[in-house]
């Protein structure tokens, strides 16, 4: 039996969980990551076209702050977001970004003078400043006012995760590889670490820890074309659920990204419509201004995946023998731009569907893309319910995106939560608190328990196939629990998942029998948790009864904040159990900053809670008061919803801006 | 493809072995597979996985020639899996694991751990004064024009295709390749990196390092991301010549 002891444990080699690695290895405390793939192979590398933070250095992001790009994301989340959370985010974006300048990504830069960009189809001319050259630029995205997503041309994530990765060598942090944690280790209430499988050898190890943190990323891959990397299975999320203890937040949250290429379902970057990009229907039409007249391309990504298949049920999609697609139009940006901002996309197009998209058009359709859902945490980033454990990146329910995410949110959440949660990991393991009481016979049976399951999935006889239930879930997913839902498709999905689980217990590893490196054994019992995780995504969306972000029900179309304004939280309590138990947490307006309101997209069709209109007065109120004093606009701020105080000491300061605080 | 053309039927074949299991030995193992329009070696090998052999071992993290996990020999010359379209290649297609790394099994190798003991080698992060900076302040500034050539070479993959093309590294196994080296131009290109031209040449001005290449310049051939790996190589010669001058 193989025993690891360290003070925290890292299961995901991504940006969010190496950035906990190298936070908690600041504090002194001794950190060991496991990673089912070399850790600059994680899925963080494909996030192409930015990261958001309100720096405000480009003549389009002149006037952007916190303010904004709070107001933007609480907007986009169709107000799902914890907007405390929200705000600590913005609050440390800048400095998310800054942190990483000096780790060494080489962030596009300002350069003074005039250039030429496409808005709205039209060339125009930007005149960038002289004071703000060389300074970190940003790129257009949907959804925000201002310009405000940083990139590296379209290798942004690449970028950042090759930085935090060489950072992470430079502080030795111990990176465990092709190690997956299968199941986590709890006693009397408390995390105590996870049994891990070596992946090349088949050896169970248990690691046992002070803290555990999960930052696995989504659960893509229940779906059966999705972007995500093949490794987003979503075992993080399932191995939580699994312990009966820690909980999930507002799984059905499922983003679908407009520009997925066909049929592989590879990304091309939301940069590229930022950047100037168009969509076109099968006549070359340009759709979207008669859907979002104002927004158009640039609605938020949930508005523009509905707009895109609402054109194509109308008959106006491009017909291929993969199904209906429309198109993207790069071209007008010109090849040199392509050449240098969209080499990515450039590549994609050349290698998978043998196009110049200088010349040609993409095709592309709406993707399973992004798991606005999670592990369900507090600020701290630790569940709810279970102590010791703590999540944070896609793995989480932080939660920030609510029910739906903005482009360029995403990496940026990666790091700013695995800087904030590493502080309050640490504050942990410097206490008392955390000192370990769990018995070695504890951790022996737990790995017992794991290996039993691993014998019996090889030696079962008259099993299931595990690809004939996987295919099914797959496509039942897409099929059911999509972008447009409805209550009796969303039943079907939920009784035949239920009876895929239950046959998933009785599944036979066929002809591969090793117990090292054996890829159908991964499938079998892979498959075994994702069925888990697909239940608490179709039946959270069968029981939500409104349509909310990218929770859309056709036959409840209105965001109903009377009756739903609140998070879906499903757990596991009994193993027996074949569907999940779901509670709901209220989401409270007498706080809220900014009171749930109009997104601004299609017809409002709102019912609003009968508290929001006492919140939206106090909050004018307060605000026309102190702006008759002279209150800057921190001081309004934390008078309407006071956060700065949750926030580790060392990232509470005002941030610098051109013109601002310098 | 026109509704009357047949499809090909692809004779893939695989070396196999799996070291974990002692009455392996390397061979050779042919899997039939139908080709579809846009198929591509991660179709091929997943469908192969899913319907003749599912132990069948090999990588692939991204499908989407992003994240470098997947490179392996096609027909003998290195290359990323994931964007290889079957298309492109005749009816027979031999793959085998790139050489050189430590085989997981099959397809499948371990080059997370070369490429890590690399890294720490060449310690290919900044080395900045050890001040505390302050990231409420404005970042520091950088010539648009830098960072794109930065980025340049910060677009490696890391996916060994290069070294797996070196014949200098076949004689030498300790030589850095030429990912090593993109890494230390890129390094020494970046104003934020305070290493200076003498500690650049304790890491590579050597045998195993700059001076070991032979030219061959196969790296630059099979690069799936088109590096300008020949230039760099010859960029540190000079400075590295330099420098030994100036000493």
């Amino acid at each position: 039996m193989k025993i690891i002891y360290t003070d925290v444990l890292i299961i995901g080699g991504g940006l969010a969980g190496l950035r906990v690695a190298t936070g908690v290895k600041e504090r002194g405390h001794d950190a060991v990551v496991l990673t089912l793939v070399p850790p600059k192979r994680s899925h963080s590398s494909a996030a192409q076209g930015g990261m958001q933070a309100s720096l405000a250095n480009s003549t389009m992001g002149e006037g952007d702050n916190e303010d904004v790009h709070f107001s933007d994301t609480i907007k986009g989340s169709d107000w799902g977001a914890d907007q405390e959370v929200a705000r600590m985010f913005v609050h440390c974006a800048p400095k998310a970004i800054r942190e990483l300048a000096a780790w060494g990504v080489p962030w596009s830069r300002v350069k003074k003078g005039d250039r030429t960009a496409i808005i709205n189809a039209q060339k125009v001319t930007i005149t960038e400043k002289e004071e703000a050259h060389g300074l970190i630029t940003a790129r257009d995205f949907g959804g925000t006012k201002k310009w405000r997503t940083c990139y590296t041309s379209d290798g942004t994530g690449h970028s950042m995760l090759y930085a935090m990765d060489n950072k992470a060598h430079k502080e030795k942090i111990e990176i465990h590889e092709r190690q997956e944690a299968i199941s986590l280790i709890v006693d009397d209430g408390r995390c105590y670490g996870a049994v891990s499988r070596n992946l090349m050898t088949g050896e169970l190890v248990a690691y046992v820890s002070k803290a555990t943190t999960v930052a696995t990323g989504g659960y893509g891959r229940i779906y059966s074309v999705s972007t995500n990397a093949i490794i987003c299975q979503g075992i993080g999320q399932a191995i939580a659920l699994e312990t009966g203890i820690a909980t999930l937040g507002n799984m059905e949250a499922i983003q679908f990204h407009p520009t997925a290429i066909v049929p592989v379902g590879i990304l091309t970057t939301e940069g590229c419509r930022g950047d100037g990009g168009l969509l076109l229907d099968k006549d070359g039409y340009r759709f979207m201004p008669d859907y979002e007249p104002d927004k158009k391309e640039l609605a938020s990504r949930d508005v523009v995946s509905r707009r895109m298949t609402e054109h194509i049920r109308k008959g106006k999609g491009v017909k291929s023998r993969y199904g209906d697609h429309l198109w993207l139009d790069i071209t007008i940006l010109g090849r040199e731009h392509i050449e240098k901002n969209l080499r990515e996309v450039k590549e994609i197009c050349e290698n998978f569907l043998g196009i110049d998209p200088a010349v040609d058009w993409i095709p592309v359709r709406p993707t399973q893309h992004y798991s606005m859902g999670g592990i369900r945490t507090k600020y701290t980033g630790e569940s709810q319910t279970l102590k010791g454990l703590y999540s944070c990146g896609e793995a989480a329910c932080w939660d920030m995106h609510g029910f739906n995410r903005l482009g360029g949110n995403s990496v940026s959440e990666t790091v700013v939560a695995g800087m904030l949660i590493a502080e309050y990991i640490s504050d942990f393991c410097d206490s008392h608190e955390s000192s370990m009481h769990i018995h070695s016979s504890k951790i022996e049976q737990a790995l017992a328990v794991e290996k039993a399951k691993i014998e019996k999935l090889l030696t079962n006889t008259n099993g299931e196939d595990t690809y004939v239930l996987r295919r099914r879930m797959e496509e039942i997913m897409m099929e059911k629990v999509g972008i447009f839902r409805n209550g009796k498709d969303l039943q079907e999905a939920v009784d035949e998942l239920e009876e895929l689980y239950k046959r998933s217990q009785n599944i036979e590893v066929h002809r591969s029998k090793s117990r090292a490196a054996n890829p159908a054994l991964v499938n079998a019992y892979r498959t075994q948790k994702m069925l888990k995780v697909a239940l608490t995504v179709a039946y959270g969306a069968l029981l939500r009864q409104e349509s909310r972000g990218a929770h859309s029900r056709e036959d409840f179309p209105e965001r109903d904040d009377e009756n739903w304004l609140k998070r879906t939280i499903t757990s596991w309590p009994d193993a027996n159990q074949t569907l999940p138990t779901v509670s709901y947490e209220e989401i409270p307006i007498g706080n809220m900053e900014l009171p749930p309101g109009w997104r601004g997209y299609g017809k409002d069709l709102t019912k609003h809670h009968h508290a929001t209109p006492g919140r939206q007065a106090t909050v004018d109120a307060i605000k026309a008061q102190l702006e008759k004093d002279g209150a800057d606009r921190f001081e309004i701020q934390s008078a309407l919803m006071p956060y700065l105080e949750k926030l580790p000491k060392k990232y509470r300061g005002i941030n610098e801006r051109l013109g601002e605080n310098v | 493809m026109s509704e009357e053309i047949k499809p090909r039927i692809l004779k893939i074949n695989v070396l196999r072995f799996d070291p974990n299991d002692k009455n392996d030995f390397p061979h050779i193992e042919t899997f039939e597979v139908e080709e579809a329009d846009g198929m591509t070696l991660y179709i091929a090998l997943n469908e192969i996985r899913e319907h003749n052999d599912n132990s069948l071992m090999f990588d692939f993290v991204c499908r989407a020639g992003i994240c470098g996990s997947c490179s392996m020999l096609v027909d003998g010359r290195p290359t990323l899996a994931c964007r290889t379209l079957t298309s492109k290649l005749g009816e027979s297609i031999t793959l085998a694991p790139l050489p050189l790394f430590k085989l997981i099994k099959d397809l499948s190798i371990y080059s997370g751990e070369w490429m890590r003991g690399l890294n720490e080698r060449l310690e290919t992060w900044i080395h900045d004064k050890e001040e505390e900076l302050n990231f409420d302040k404005l970042e520091e500034r950088m010539e648009p024009e830098l960072a794109d050539e930065i980025y340049e070479l910060d677009r490696c993959v890391e996916c060994g295709c290069c070294v797996a093309g070196c014949g200098t590294i076949q004689m030498k196994p300790d030589f850095v390749g030429a990912v090593g080296l993109n890494k230390i131009a890129r390094y020494h290109l970046d104003p934020r990196d305070k290493r200076d031209d003498e500690e650049y040449y304790e890491l590579i001005g050597n045998e195993d390092g700059v001076f070991g290449c032979m030219t061959l310049l196969g790296c630059e051939d099979v690069c799936p991301k088109d590096l300008p790996l020949q230039s760099k190589i010859a960029y540190l010669r000079r400075m590295m010549i330099k420098t030994a001058l100036k000493n």
